[in-house]
């Protein structure tokens, strides 16, 4: 005798997954599942158009963080038009796009802080629904709440001057960019009005750090054993070891620190990374290839690129990133909900960024792009706020795409975000009879650490009430519940 | 002066040269008539409809009816603004033009047309035809997704010899307008931009062009499509 427990869909993320969990008849977790169930296929439909579209149409994975897919894709057609990889292009084009990224970086991060995590830290993981979002920050805590809007405001307007549009913007071509950023835009974000400049998203990224440090410090018990589990960790890292999002080589550290991916060139990403399908979800599993698919998961994402970086190089950050080293010795940080922690250092590290790349002149060069010998293939790898993504396009001699291989965040921390679901209902599941609303968030806080943006993973949007099901041994629901 | 005739365009006075085509009299007069399939410097067809008035109780096209004295026009009444956005929303069904994605945007005539008659859910169903792609030439890139059989190309893009390096091939519904194969391999590269620049879509691309204009300083980015002319 044994039941499944089914939450769908899963809210306050990016997208529509289910998570179904299976006990025996003595109420032990079987197996949990996270299944992602739509189904999109950008892949596929790409194939056909012309190279230069890729960066503008593929984008429209996503509303979310559209840049790291305009971005990644913008790199990998850098190699196809002889452009080289990330560091081959003209000083303004190479700066343009990083002012961009960071731009995106700051406003995705504060998103996720702001509007999805926070509730779960000011009310609670078993607080009330009705008033554990947004809203309800915004009702008890309206100083915060209009922090996080207005930090999201202040980068989604940089996007805006560097892309075009704050959302699904064109900057980004093959070879460079579009267009530089005028001395009245650079002024705008410099010494513009209080609260939208660079100083006060710099300070405001501090506060939300020293927010999130009070509640850790006062909730140290339940931050720390959330959901922990060893795991390998991967991202980009600049070639002296820093933390760099826009462009790098592939390095994987194990949970003790140990790298077992060695600072590799990301065009050769398929030498070092398989994906294995499961009948069960549309999103695959990647894994390092040397270590097979039981021991080569990795995480991505913040908790990842802190294991993996040496240092960061902005003051601030390096800064926080010293204590938050220090937290777990100078080893891998392999606590779930350190996520949130390692997402604000992030967060402060891009404001800082931003505010040293607008006082950097090249950004208002004229020397936009770059071209050389054409290539038939290229790989762009970036560092989305949810992890690395790789864009892998190949195209034929009349310059359509035949080939595009896209491994997103989500996608590289699908196996991750399964152990954490499994790790939290056993431990808040086992033996229960009963479902509660606080059980069934305490499984999307494991997921949601994550940021999974399901809707790129399998390349789905929705949004739909969270229903949660009890299914016995021959399938038969026992019990049904929805939330909101 | 003395060709110069009186009519009536919704009611208001209007003086144009004897002969004059209703579209381009209109415009003398700052009234804006909208067009697809026209071009200045090139004999109308009436191709696309989309310049429809009403004369006499007839529906009649602008671009080749030509302004006689005293003639009266209706063109902004409620009926033919609805028969032309009903024209707009039949190119956009009857093809397949995925605006997010086009390199088009911002200079697309359909796309610009489509905002100022405010379309918002065609009234008719997607056809969702299947439709290739010709990126055999070195030069273009023809896209047969997006062609609205304006013409505009066969008419305006021609060697030194005269012949059209765009030509209609098939018929009914399987009629599209093609890039000639062999003139194709040899298009030089201006007049490759010139075919861009003419189709009113993004039916013709000059490869490896897409989206080096940035958004703001495309065509119909800042105003609507028509706001040139005025008195």
């Amino acid at each position: 005798m044994s039941k499944k427990i089914t939450i769908e869909p899963v809210t306050r993320v990016e997208g529509h997954g289910k998570v179904t969990i299976h006990m025996d008849a003595q109420g032990n977790i079987q197996q949990s599942r996270l299944h992602i169930v739509e189904f999109r296929g950008f892949e596929r439909f790409v194939q056909g158009r012309p190279y230069w579209e890729a960066p503008v149409l593929v984008q429209r994975l996503c509303g979310i963080c559209p840049v790291s897919h305009h971005l990644a894709a913008a790199k990998a057609l850098d190699v196809i038009v002889g452009a080289g990889t990330g560091d081959g292009l003209t000083p303004t084009g190479e700066k343009m796009r990083r002012l961009m990224h960071y731009g995106q970086f700051f406003q995705s991060h504060a998103l996720h802080f702001f509007h999805l995590s926070a509730p779960d830290f000011l009310f609670g993981v078993d607080g009330d629904p009705a008033t554990r979002n947004i809203i309800g920050i915004a009702l008890t805590n309206p100083e915060l709440a209009v922090q996080g809007v207005m930090m999201r405001k202040f980068g989604q307007e940089i996007i805006r001057a560097t892309a075009g549009k704050k959302i699904h913007g064109t900057g980004a071509i093959p070879g460079g960019i579009n267009k530089n950023l005028s001395i009245d835009e650079r002024d705008e974000f410099l010494k513009g009005a209080d609260p939208l400049n660079a100083d006060k998203m710099v300070s405001w990224a501090e506060e939300a750090l020293d927010f999130f440090k009070k509640y850790y410090f006062a909730n140290k018990d339940f931050v720390d054993n959330f959901s922990y589990f060893p795991s390998n960790h991967l991202s980009l890292v600049r070639k002296d070891g820093a933390l760099d999002i826009y462009h790098g080589v592939l390095r994987a550290v194990d949970a003790e620190g140990k790298k077992i991916l060695h600072d590799v060139d990301y065009q050769e990403y398929d030498n070092y990374i398989e994906e294995e399908v499961r009948s069960w979800s549309y999103m695959k599993f990647p894994y390092l290839k040397e270590y097979g698919k039981d021991k080569g998961w990795y995480r991505v994402g913040p908790l990842a690129r802190l294991n993996t970086a040496d240092f960061i190089p902005t003051p601030l950050a390096q800064k926080e990133f010293e204590a938050y080293k220090a937290l777990t010795n100078g080893k891998p940080n392999n606590h779930c909900l350190h996520m949130h922690y390692a997402r604000l250092i992030e967060t402060l590290h891009a404001a800082e960024m931003i505010r040293q790349l607008l006082n950097d002149p090249d950004l208002q060069g004229d020397d936009l792009v770059i071209k050389g010998e054409k290539q038939k293939e290229g790989v762009g790898l970036i560092e989305a706020p949810r992890g690395t993504l790789f864009h892998h396009y190949r195209i034929n001699d009349n310059d359509q795409i035949e080939m595009a291989n896209l491994i997103v965040s989500t996608t590289n921390n699908n196996e991750p975000m399964n152990k954490a679901v499994n790790h939290v209902a056993k431990s808040i599941m086992t033996g229960k009879e009963v479902i509660t609303e606080g059980m069934m968030n305490a499984v999307e806080v494991a997921i949601r650490a994550y940021d999974p943006c399901l809707s790129c993973a399998t390349h789905a949007l929705g949004k739909m009430p969270l229903e949660l099901t009890f299914v016995g041994p021959n399938d038969q629901i026992l019990d049904r519940k929805r939330s909101h | 002066m003395s060709n110069l005739i009186k009519f009536k365009i919704d009611g208001k006075e209007c003086m144009a040269e004897a002969g004059k085509f209703i579209v381009d009299a209109a415009a003398d007069n700052g009234i804006y008539i909208p067009t697809l399939c026209n071009m200045k410097g090139v004999k109308p067809k009436g191709a696309c409809r989309i310049c429809s008035v009403r004369i006499n109780g007839r529906l009649m096209t602008s671009c080749t009816t030509p302004v006689t004295d005293g003639m009266e026009i209706e063109s902004n009444s409620a009926e033919i603004q609805d028969l032309r956005k009903s024209i707009i929303e039949l190119l956009f069904v009857s093809g397949n033009h995925f605006c997010p994605a086009c390199e088009k945007s911002g200079n697309c005539e359909l796309q610009a047309l489509a905002y100022r008659y405010q379309m918002m859910v065609p009234r008719y169903p997607y056809e969702f035809p299947m439709k290739p792609v010709d990126a055999s030439s070195p030069r273009i890139i023809k896209d047969q997704n997006r062609c609205i059989f304006c013409k505009r190309c066969i008419k305006t893009i021609k060697d030194k010899n005269g012949r059209s390096y765009f030509v209609f091939r098939n018929r009914g519904h399987k009629l599209e307008v093609v890039l000639d194969e062999e003139m194709g391999k040899t298009i030089d590269i201006a007049t490759a931009h010139l075919a861009m620049e003419n189709c009113p879509v993004g039916s013709i691309l000059v490869k490896e062009k897409g989206f080096d204009t940035p958004i703001g300083k495309r065509k119909f980015d800042k105003e609507p499509i028509g706001s040139d002319i005025k008195l």
